[in-house]
């Protein structure tokens, strides 16, 4: 196994951040810094916004349920620097026993939108400050909990019948309101002949 | 009796009679007549959403050509259509979405379930997944398959074509509607969760990971 060397920008962060740097490692080449609740916001805008790591590309915001029931669960943020072209992987390790959240990065790149109500949808993590946070994957009146978490069986709390019934009583065309598609509040930048069409409520009623 | 040529009728210099029996009238049974044109011209309506939906376009496509079935006209929209075909799986979110074209479509009409997924949840025995569409649409052939080849698919049609051959028009029940009932569903619940149980390597999955 060849010996990776630590990505230069966690001795940059412990240099600015000192204990909120819980651990650092290297897996399969790949630089992880566990970060702590509290300042994880701040480092990632430090990451983004200091000259020399420019990590201005999110790549992916996802998380980590582990079997071990006494394991923390883990927010990973996959950073990329565009034109350094250099990976750095940040991690917030969450305690079960607290409330399950962390700040949204959503000021920080836009990208973070729909990622962070993927994992909220499959994880139940909220995050603190983000304009929308709803269930992504699954319908928005999905009642049976957090599929990803390991303690979610696998066919789901409900029965069968249950859940065909639930589904079936869904009005399938909630999903594709303006509201989902966030046109709403775009609604005046749009084209003329678009308002009045959207605004006839051929597609939903918006105002 | 019968029908002379007339090439050597007037080298022979016998009159020319087509046919004594004119073929202008023909005796049959309705049922046959209206089942055969049933059987064929069935127009699709491709529900397609995985895997399959890439096999039913190389069946309908030149090489195997379900045009020569009478299904010429893919039907996008479910009321010009006959045939229902669910191509691929169906997670519990586009249930209803299925559930509404299903309704959409006007009889007479059938439904072909196409692959291993549409028909019984195949390998994704989860809790997104519609074990098997029979548990919200009536289904008249399975055909199975992970994908099914598209001779699969046609056989399928052809059994679809035998089994309308043998329907009655007078039979009520055969094109009575089956909606979703007061309960929610258009089976009962418990026969939901029969056709819904996990079976084959599914059975050792457990239900609960913890």
């Amino acid at each position: 196994m060849s010996t990776a060397p630590v990505s230069p920008s966690a001795a940059a962060l412990r240099a600015s951040f000192g204990d909120a740097i819980e651990r650092v490692l290297v897996s399969c080449g790949d630089t992880i810094v566990y970060v702590s609740r509290a300042r994880a916001h701040d480092a990632l805008a430090w990451l983004r916004d200091t000259p020399g790591q420019d990590f201005n590309y999110l790549t992916d915001i996802t998380a980590v349920d582990y079997r071990d029931p006494e394991r923390p669960l883990e927010v990973v943020y996959q950073l990329r620097s565009l034109a350094r072209r250099a990976d750095l992987r940040v991690k917030i390790a969450l305690d079960k026993r607290q409330p399950l959240e962390v700040a949204t990065v959503y000021d920080l790149w836009k990208g973070a939108d729909w990622l962070e109500r993927e994992v909220y949808d499959m994880f139940g993590i909220r995050f603190a400050g983000h304009p929308d946070l709803r269930r992504l994957l699954m319908w928005e009146t999905y009642a049976e909990g957090y599929p990803l978490r390991k303690d979610f069986p696998l066919r789901g709390h409900f029965s069968r019948s249950e859940q065909t019934r639930q589904a079936l009583a869904a009005n399938p065309e909630a999903h594709y309101s303006l509201e989902e598609l966030s046109i709403a509040e775009a609604f005046a930048e749009l084209p003329k002949d678009m308002q009045e069409r959207l605004a006839r409520g051929e597609r939903g009623f918006i105002r | 009796m019968g029908l002379i040529n007339p090439a050597t009728a007037s080298e022979s210099g016998e009159t020319t009679v087509v046919s004594e029996m004119s073929p202008n009238w023909v005796t049959t049974r309705l049922d046959f007549l209206t089942n055969w044109a049933r059987s064929n011209s069935l127009w699709p309506m491709p529900f397609g959403t995985a895997c399959c939906a890439i096999e039913y376009m190389a069946t309908a496509a030149s090489r195997f050509d379900i045009a020569r079935f009478g299904m010429e006209r893919q039907s996008f929209s479910p009321r010009q259509a006959d045939v229902f075909i669910c191509a691929g799986r169906v997670p519990f979110k586009l249930a209803p979405v299925l559930r509404r074209i299903w309704d959409q479509m006007p009889q007479p009409k059938w439904c072909i379930s196409m692959g291993a997924c549409a028909s019984s949840g195949g390998i994704f025995d989860n809790y997104s997944m519609v074990q098997g569409i029979d548990t919200i649409v009536p289904v008249d052939i399975y055909v199975p398959g992970c994908p099914p080849r598209p001779e699969g698919l046609m056989y399928g049609i052809l059994l679809l074509q035998k089994k309308i051959r043998g329907e009655s028009i007078v039979d009520e029940q055969l094109r009575q509607e089956q909606l979703v009932g007061p309960d929610g569903l258009f089976r009962p619940a418990a026969r939901v969760d029969e056709l819904s149980e996990p079976f084959g390597n599914s059975v050792h999955q457990t239900r609960s990971s913890s």
